[in-house]
């Protein structure tokens, strides 16, 4: 296997391969948790921690597990991080557990993870695998907070509402008012606004790269220098 | 007169056939003007310059000859159909979020007009209707019932309404639908936005745009299909579920006729060329089930009026009307469906 760079790793995960603007995985629970920042932040840092656990563990079976057999063994490992992180979440943040709901449990089978451990972490050693499933995770969190945010926003008014549920009481007043006297937009919290919004995000990524790529293109197309004769019939093959 | 195919004829270019369902709605506006102030009329000018702004936008983003898609006056009816659905001296905001809606999410984010899936209007009264529903539900009384606001009022009411202090009333659909106590004769003696036959400015509203689709109808805009199917459809549900007023009614086939959003639904919503079933058959069975669906959320639904809901409902299912009620081709046996 050849070696991979840590560059092209962070690359791909933040951007280029986005678990959720461009693989379009873990939609289930993007769409779902994603009414406020909060909400955004626990189940991103819940799935990045077991995105590393998992793909530690994966990773360090693979020479071990037969082909056969790989995924339900994959999957049970899954598992089984979830259920860690779920105990963990429920004694450290218990309200956050609770609103979080069945979307804890069911980051088993959010189809980053899996995708992850057989896609990645089974062909790669250790330490690629360990960054790959952290620099994935942090991607799909970016993507979860960013949603969460302009949703907490055009449907409240409001940013950062109710952190103290993740961060402790101290946080309780980092709630900010943006636009004051803010009509409540209902359609940005309920299930409809996510659809929107993540629709829009995946367009703006679209925008971005087809302008790189268009910058790119016309870099490359720059005439020889010195050479005056143009050729205007045909094709030049 | 039928025109068969070696005749060249004239035939209704776009802006023609907009311009003409933008004065069949005057009828209605104005009997609305009449019955509930100048709300409305305040409401079809600041949707429609919104109108023509998101347009502009959205035209401008896709790299589309500007000059050419305004002209076609389909953004204005958009403007001027939500505006007529929407409650009189509603707030500036809502009214540009629902043209906004309208215009940029259910029309250019679907390629433009002739490719929206959704009746833009009513995609737009949706989402404000399950946005805001306080402001959304809150209607005006009607002339002789409440103090009408003036023009000056209407236009506070729009612009500052904050500082506008309106009196609202619940719509004699709601009403009905509230009731579980009175006789349907003791609620139209207690309830004074109740009139002849529907409610108070509801009934005549609902008359000037019949008269409005019946005009239509006669410059051969749209066929009778659908708006017929439409009005027989409810007619028949309200007819069979009627028990003759006792305080469960959902009330009688006249008052379903005459309420709401029914005329409007039936001539100006139900017959969108793009959104609706194209075939015969199609119209009519689209238009039934628009009519049954109309009925059922009016009667057993929690919002007041319904026909938003069905007619969206509806525009999911034209595709697939379509596909079942395809006209045999000439010179072909009738295939056994969408082949």
């Amino acid at each position: 296997m050849a070696d991979v760079s840590y560059r092209e790793l962070s690359f791909n995960g933040l951007w280029k391969n986005n678990p959720a603007i461009v693989q379009l995985l873990g939609l289930c629970p993007l769409l779902a948790v994603t009414g406020s920042v909060v909400n955004a932040i626990g189940l991103g840092v819940a799935t990045i921690m077991v995105l590393v656990c998992s793909n530690t563990s994966v990773s360090l079976i693979r020479n071990i597990v037969s082909d056969a057999v790989r995924l339900p063994a994959f999957v049970m490992i899954i598992a089984a991080a979830v259920t860690c992180i779920e105990l963990l979440m429920q004694a450290f943040a218990y309200e956050m557990y609770q609103i979080l709901g069945i979307f804890l449990p069911l980051i088993t089978t959010n189809c980053v993870i899996l995708g992850r451990a057989d896609g990645f972490a089974a062909k790669h050693g250790l330490g690629p695998s360990i960054y790959d499933g952290f620099i994935m995770g942090v991607g799909f969190t970016a993507i979860l907070v960013l949603l969460g945010g302009l949703r907490e926003l055009s449907g409240t008014g409001a940013l950062f509402a109710n952190m103290d549920l993740l961060f402790g009481p101290g946080a309780a007043n980092w709630e900010m008012v943006v636009i004051a006297d803010y009509q409540p937009f209902l359609l940005a919290i309920l299930p409809p606004g996510a659809f929107i919004f993540t629709g829009l995000i995946i367009a703006v990524k679209n925008l971005i790269d087809d302008r790189i790529k268009k910058r790119q293109d016309a870099l490359k197309e720059k005439p020889v220098k010195g050479s005056k004769r143009v050729r205007v019939t045909g094709t030049i093959s | 007169m039928r025109i068969t195919s070696p005749h060249a004829h004239g035939p209704m270019s776009t802006p023609r056939v907009m311009l003409n369902v933008l004065l069949a709605t005057v009828p209605g506006i104005v009997v609305m003007t009449h019955f509930f102030g100048f709300g409305t009329l305040v409401n079809i000018l600041w949707g429609g310059l919104v109108a023509v702004a998101c347009e502009a936008l959205a035209l401008k983003l896709r790299g589309r000859p500007l000059g050419f898609y305004l002209k076609d006056y389909s953004a204005l009816v958009t403007a001027t159909l939500l505006c007529i659905a929407l409650p009189p001296y509603s707030p500036w905001w809502l009214i540009a979020v629902g043209i906004a809606s309208a215009i940029l999410l259910a029309k250019h984010l679907y390629g433009g007009l002739g490719y929206n899936p959704f009746n833009p209007a009513m995609a737009g009264y949706v989402i404000l209707l399950i946005s805001f529903p306080v402001q959304m539900t809150a209607w005006a009384p009607p002339r002789g019932v409440g103090e009408l606001p003036g023009l000056l009022e209407a236009l506070q009411a729009c612009f500052t309404p904050a500082a506008f202090d309106g009196v609202t009333m619940a719509t004699p659909l709601d009403v009905m639908k509230q009731n579980n106590s009175l006789l349907v004769k003791d609620l139209w003696q207690q309830n004074p936005q109740f009139g002849r036959w529907a409610g108070v400015g509801w009934e005549w509203a609902n008359l000037a745009f019949l008269a409005g689709g019946a005009w239509l109808l006669y410059k051969r805009i749209f066929t009778w299909h659908a708006p017929v199917a439409m009005l027989a459809a409810l007619t028949l549900m309200a007819a069979l579920f009627n028990d003759g007023g006792s305080s469960a009614s959902g009330g009688s086939p006249l008052f379903h006729l005459l309420s709401g959003a029914t005329m409007f639904g039936a001539f100006f919503i139900v017959t969108d060329p793009v959104t609706s079933a194209v075939s015969v058959r199609g119209r009519l069975v689209y238009g039934a089930m628009i009519g049954a669906l109309v009925y059922i959320i009016r009667v057993r639904g929690n919002y007041p009026d319904a026909v938003a809901f069905a007619v969206l409902i509806m525009n999911f299912a034209a595709p697939f009307i379509d596909y079942y009620t395809q006209p045999r081709t000439y010179g072909h046996q009738r295939s056994g469906g969408g082949e």
